[in-house]
């Protein structure tokens, strides 16, 4: 037990959230170590004053990427609103900073320069893209700023804490991901012959390293397209010719949208597999829906397509956490619809409200930190698969299931399946699926 | 085989959207001397204004006329305002203020429509036609692109070969002074240029926007490749457009299909090159290369 | 660093006739600076470059010790924008020749920087940053071949399709380039003198950020001094020549596809230089950092400060850094959510080159000095009346 968290036990033996004394009553009532008043609010480290805590982001706003992601910061505003209407965490509201780094790293650096040197956040929350967070990796950690729940995919966020101990990733990688569809694929369609959609970056090549774990005697073809060019007519003739009866897409929104346009055009139809970034159902479907007004009549050109889910999206409206996120975003969201990503983005907050209050009363930026890597694993909430969080990685959720897109929802086709990076078996899930709290807010004990 | 044929007419279909945006570049280029790099978001603008027609449940060919006028009024303006007191000037100038008008009406068009991805319906059906038992790329959708490009191209060639208008148009842009002199109102035919490529900017824009998804910047690749294309065919010849731009789609669809697409862009830089290495001033070149 | 303490590093001497009303104006300056009466200045060209130089050097430490943190990371990125808008503002402005690919060069340095930082053991920072320019100066010297037999928007489209289709080989050879993501850059740590320089001047702390403003600002501050020379000696001379009187200059036995070479090569040289800078800066090299944006970002630069002017370099960087977070701040006081400012910056940042090429077509620096020139050869036709 470090100095610093003993004294945040302390500190909240007398802290007025009636959960967090019981906790304390069990654990210790914090002998010498650090000193500090009990149960005041201190200005513990930069970004923290007495009520308020800074957080920020950096987002495409503006440019080609903007589209869609650009929501995903409202998300997280309208959860943190929610949050700061209730009394915030340990009394503080949270001040919420995000900037526009159109997708492009050299502005990526700048604004998290402007970020953590001008508006002196306490910590980064969710800055998205693996290109762009590329650019800011080593700033953040050298200057020791908690690096929180990177908005992608690729494994550079928690695959080796010890060169990036402040960054933690959060939702499931692409290569758990390409093997967990493999899988599917290797158990189901034993016979298919399997053509690769990719974008051509790790978003891609993660995903087919994590395929060709199970399937790499299935693939006959891959094709890759770059981003920005929307002409992926010869991609998808490619794949055509080869023959592939199955397509997995590891791809952005926009291109499963363009694939299945293309795709009509070309009379192909095979099965679609689509990593969970690029199936979106609603917002697939709402892209392809203005088409079947005009002249596609298949009003669902997506049904059927096979995909995976971490989290509950807006095609399960039943679901507990989609309802609560749905009646946050009425109250306190922006003009638009709840959608996806804004859910993504709420769902992100939720985490990043865990983790402060894990990190106790007067955090150190160090205190999140170790708060994270200590009780981080045990959090419930809405992903379907625990967090991988300890001193050895710092990978986000580990798993998630397979569904198959039907009309505007989805069906389940194999429970939650959990595995991790490299040769790592794939199991199910043991973790019931968790109840969302009464008010909306998570309840973490600090860490000790 | 049908491989090939699918990504011959993928090429050819973009290849004829190109042409069609160059062919507003080359308008531009004849009337004023100015290479307008906001022709992408000024053809952006008039899809968004047709999209919101569309969603509001008018119909696609209302919208279309709409579009049309309203890139007409839009391409009038800046001329009027914004281009005339740099036209004349140094050339650069007027570089930079058309550059200036590409990233702020982009930016005006994500003020007011938002930046989200819309899908924009076409007028025809996206299924593509069957052969025997085959399915080829290509689609009545395609075919109306195909008619539209090749309608504009001859109504633009009749317009400057037979009609007085387009005759004092040439003059206006060959000899301002000489022009003048004839009683040719040189600075209405100067407008009119302007306003003409709009038009002919915003149709491109609303034949690559049909069946496929528009956002504030998807102009952005078509001004690339436009340019290209319409340096590649010499920037004086609307034929030079035309073949320009198909070159272009055909060649980078090959590219995209057989080599990388990674390789896409390079391979229009590398044909550009060889072209111009060879004819300095495009394709179509008028016998002397004219320096700028 | 933005404008140096002291304006005059183009000193005004006898421009008699040529009256300065075309863009060109700021360009044309040097012609005539060698005989500065007024001048306090010595009147060696090397000897008074050397004087401002030390000024400027001390201008920037100062200036970079009394701002804060997050404007000392803003200086260095201007420093980069500045050094290769340094170079194209001598291949535009002296020679004539447009260029909407020098983004395309600095990919060059910044990957060669990246590469070469990402060894076992790195070569010394200056080695690293020389071997960024002397690559870029090979790749310019291809493309200013091909460029010198280009005129105008045919030059403009060849440069602009290189713009977009050089980063495409990062993608392509992924494994030595790194694909999309790109390169991440180790920036060589400060050596310790630099440390204790820090100490002696102003105590604060020299953080990595500090560190990486000072290199930007030496390699800006040699790039200008190396500039300031070449443009006011005979090559420079050269050049105008070549761009005002082609047939002229041809007459003259000017080798012209060799002379627009050279000042390619030269620009693209800057353009390494910066393109090394950056990538220490932004500690990466990523295809997504060299877009065209970029390349039309370095020629806003030029134009707007005043077109072969370096000062002009200096404030139309100073715009393209300062600009955007201003507006954006100022968007987020004024009440819009953080999307909608965001928005507003690129809005205000096109109207601004509008607005400023249709009221001061001759940039900022150019319209200065235009309206200082009018008012002295006012004076001096009183004076001369009376």
């Amino acid at each position: 037990m470090t100095r610093s968290s003993r004294r945040l036990t302390r500190l909240l033996a007398a802290a007025t959230v009636a959960t967090t004394l019981a906790a304390c009553g069990g654990g210790d009532d914090g002998g010498g170590g650090g000193g500090g008043g009990g149960g005041e609010n201190e200005a513990s480290d930069v970004g923290i004053t007495e009520d308020t805590i800074k957080l920020g982001a950096h987002y495409p706003l503006t440019g080609v990427a903007a589209p869609g992601y650009s929501e995903i910061p409202t998300g997280v505003q309208a959860y943190f609103d929610h949050v700061n209407a209730n009394g915030g965490v340990y009394d503080r509201q949270i001040e919420y900073v995000y900037r526009d780094d159109a997708y492009n790293p050299t502005n990526t650096s700048a604004v998290v320069n402007q970020l953590v040197l001008e508006d002196e956040v306490f910590a980064v929350v969710g800055g998205l893209g693996t290109p762009t967070h590329s650019a800011v990796l080593e700033f953040l950690n050298s200057e020791r700023v908690p690096d929180l729940f990177v908005s992608s995919g690729s494994r550079l966020w928690g695959e080796t804490p010890e060169d990036y101990p402040y960054t933690f990733g959060w939702q499931t990688d692409y290569v758990s991901e390409g093997k967990i569809l493999g899988q599917y694929i290797a158990e189901n369609l034993p016979d298919a012959k399997v053509g690769l959609f990719l974008q051509d970056d790790d978003l891609g090549a993660d995903g087919e390293s994590g395929l060709r774990e199970y399937i790499d005697d299935q693939i006959v073809e891959v094709q890759s397209y770059v981003p920005g060019n929307t002409d992926v007519g010869p991609q998808i003739a490619a794949l055509q010719a080869a023959g592939a009866d199955v397509v997995v897409g590891f791809n952005v929104p926009s291109y499963t949208a363009l694939s299945q346009l293309v795709s009509l055009r070309l009379g192909y139809q095979p099965q679609w597999f689509y990593s969970n970034v690029g199936s979106d159902p609603t917002l697939v479907g709402s892209l392809l829906a203005n088409f079947s007004q005009g002249q596609v009549t298949d009003a669902t050109l997506l049904d059927g397509a096979i995909t995976t889910e971490y989290f509950p999206g807006t095609d399960s409206p039943d679901d507990p956490w989609v309802q609560m996120f749905q009646q946050i975003w009425d109250e306190q969201g922006q003009e638009g619809e709840l959608t996806t990503f804004r859910l993504y983005g709420m769902a992100q907050a939720y985490t990043t409200v865990q983790a402060l209050q894990a990190a106790g009363q007067n955090p150190t930026r160090d205190d999140l930190v170790a708060a994270i890597e200590q009780v981080g694993a045990d959090w419930e909430g809405p992903l379907f698969a625990p967090f991988r969080y300890s001193e050895d990685s710092h990978m986000g959720t580990s798993g998630m299931r397979v569904v198959q897109v039907a009309g505007a929802a989805v069906e389940e086709l194999t429970p939650v399946l959990t595995t991790d990076l490299g040769d790592a078996e794939i199991e199910e899930s043991d973790r019931e699926a968790a109840t969302p709290p009464e008010n909306g807010i998570p309840d973490e004990e600090a860490a000790d | 085989m049908q491989q090939f044929v699918n990504v011959t007419l993928t090429g050819l279909i973009s290849g004829s959207v190109y042409a069609a945006f160059a062919l507003a570049l080359v308008l531009i280029w004849r009337s004023t001397r100015i290479v307008n790099f906001a022709q992408g978001s000024m053809a952006a603008a008039t899809s968004f204004i047709a999209l919101a027609l569309i969603q509001a449940g008018q119909s696609y060919w209302l919208a279309l006329v709409v579009a049309l006028a309203s890139g007409f009024v839009i391409g009038a303006v800046i001329e009027r305002v914004v281009i005339r007191p740099v036209e004349g000037g140094p050339e650069l100038n007027a570089v930079i203020v058309t550059l200036g008008l590409f990233v702020a009406i982009q930016a005006l068009i994500a003020i007011v429509f938002g930046s989200s991805f819309e899908s924009f319906p076409a007028p025809f059906g996206l299924r593509g036609f069957t052969v025997g038992e085959t399915t080829i790329a290509l689609t009545p959708n395609s075919i109306y692109v195909l008619v539209a490009v090749v309608l504009t191209m001859a109504g633009l060639i009749a317009l400057f070969r037979f009609t007085r208008l387009g005759l004092a148009m040439r003059a206006s842009a060959f000899g301002q002074e000489v022009a003048r002199l004839l009683g040719v109102r040189v600075g209405r035919m100067l407008t009119l240029g302007w306003a003409l490529a709009a038009v002919v900017g915003s149709l491109s824009g609303l034949l690559i926007a049909g069946g496929g998804l528009v956002y504030p910047a998807y102009m952005d690749a078509l001004i690339v490749f436009g340019f290209v294309a319409a340096v590649l065919g010499g920037l004086d010849s609307p034929v030079g457009a035309v073949v320009g731009g198909l070159t272009i789609g055909l060649a980078l669809s090959y590219v995209s299909a057989y080599l990388d697409p990674a390789l896409v862009n390079l391979a229009a830089l590398v044909i550009l090159m060889v072209v111009l290495l060879v004819r300095p001033g495009g394709l179509f070149a008028s016998s002397t290369a004219r320096r700028a | 660093m933005t404008q140096p303490p002291d304006t005059p590093v183009v000193s005004t001497g006898e421009i008699s006739s040529e009256a300065p009303v075309q863009a060109t104006a700021a360009a044309n300056a040097p012609t005539a600076s060698a005989g500065g009466g007024r001048s306090f200045l010595p009147a060696n060209t090397l000897l008074r470059h050397l004087l401002v130089l030390v000024a400027c050097a001390v201008g920037a430490v100062v200036l970079l010790e009394i701002t804060d943190p997050f404007t000392n990371s803003q200086l260095a990125q201007l420093t980069y924008y500045a050094i290769a808008a340094g170079g194209l503002t001598v291949l535009t402005g002296l020679n004539g020749q447009i260029s909407l690919g020098h983004g395309a060069l600095m990919a060059v340095g910044a990957y060669t920087t990246a590469l070469m930082l990402d060894a076992d053991e790195p070569l010394p920072l200056p080695v690293v940053l020389l071997a960024a320019v002397a690559l870029a100066t090979v790749v310019g010297a291809l493309v200013g071949v091909a460029a010198a037999r280009l005129h105008g928007p045919y030059l403009a489209g060849a440069t602009l399709a290189l713009a977009v289709g050089l980063p495409g080989l990062a993608v392509y050879y992924g494994d030595l380039f790194g694909g999309e993501q790109g390169l991440r850059v180790r920036a060589p740590r400060a050596p310790e003198s630099f440390e204790s320089f820090i100490d002696l001047v102003s105590g604060n702390p020299p953080s990595a950020t500090k560190w990486l403003a000072y290199v930007g600002t030496i390699c800006l501050l040699i790039t200008f001094f190396l500039l300031a020379n070449l443009v006011r000696s005979r090559i420079g001379r050269t050049w105008r020549a070549v761009r005002d009187q082609e047939v002229a200059a041809e007459l003259a036995g000017i080798n012209l596809g060799a002379w627009r070479v050279l000042a390619f090569v030269v620009s693209a040289a800057c353009a390494g230089l910066a393109g090394g800078v950056l990538a220490l800066v932004v500690r990466l090299a990523a295809p997504s950092g060299f877009t065209l944006v970029l390349s039309l970002a370095l020629l806003t630069a030029i134009v707007i400060g005043g077109l072969g002017s370096l000062v002009g370099v200096l404030l139309g960087s100073a715009l393209l850094v300062f600009l955007p977070p201003f507006v954006t701040d100022l968007g987020a006081d004024l009440g819009l959510n953080s999307t909608e400012a965001a928005q507003l910056a690129p809005f205000v940042y096109g109207l601004v080159l509008v607005v400023v090429m249709i009221f001061a077509p001759a940039g900022v620096v150019g319209t200065i000095r235009m309206r200082w020139l009018t008012a002295r050869a006012r004076r001096a036709a009183r004076g001369a009346g009376s």
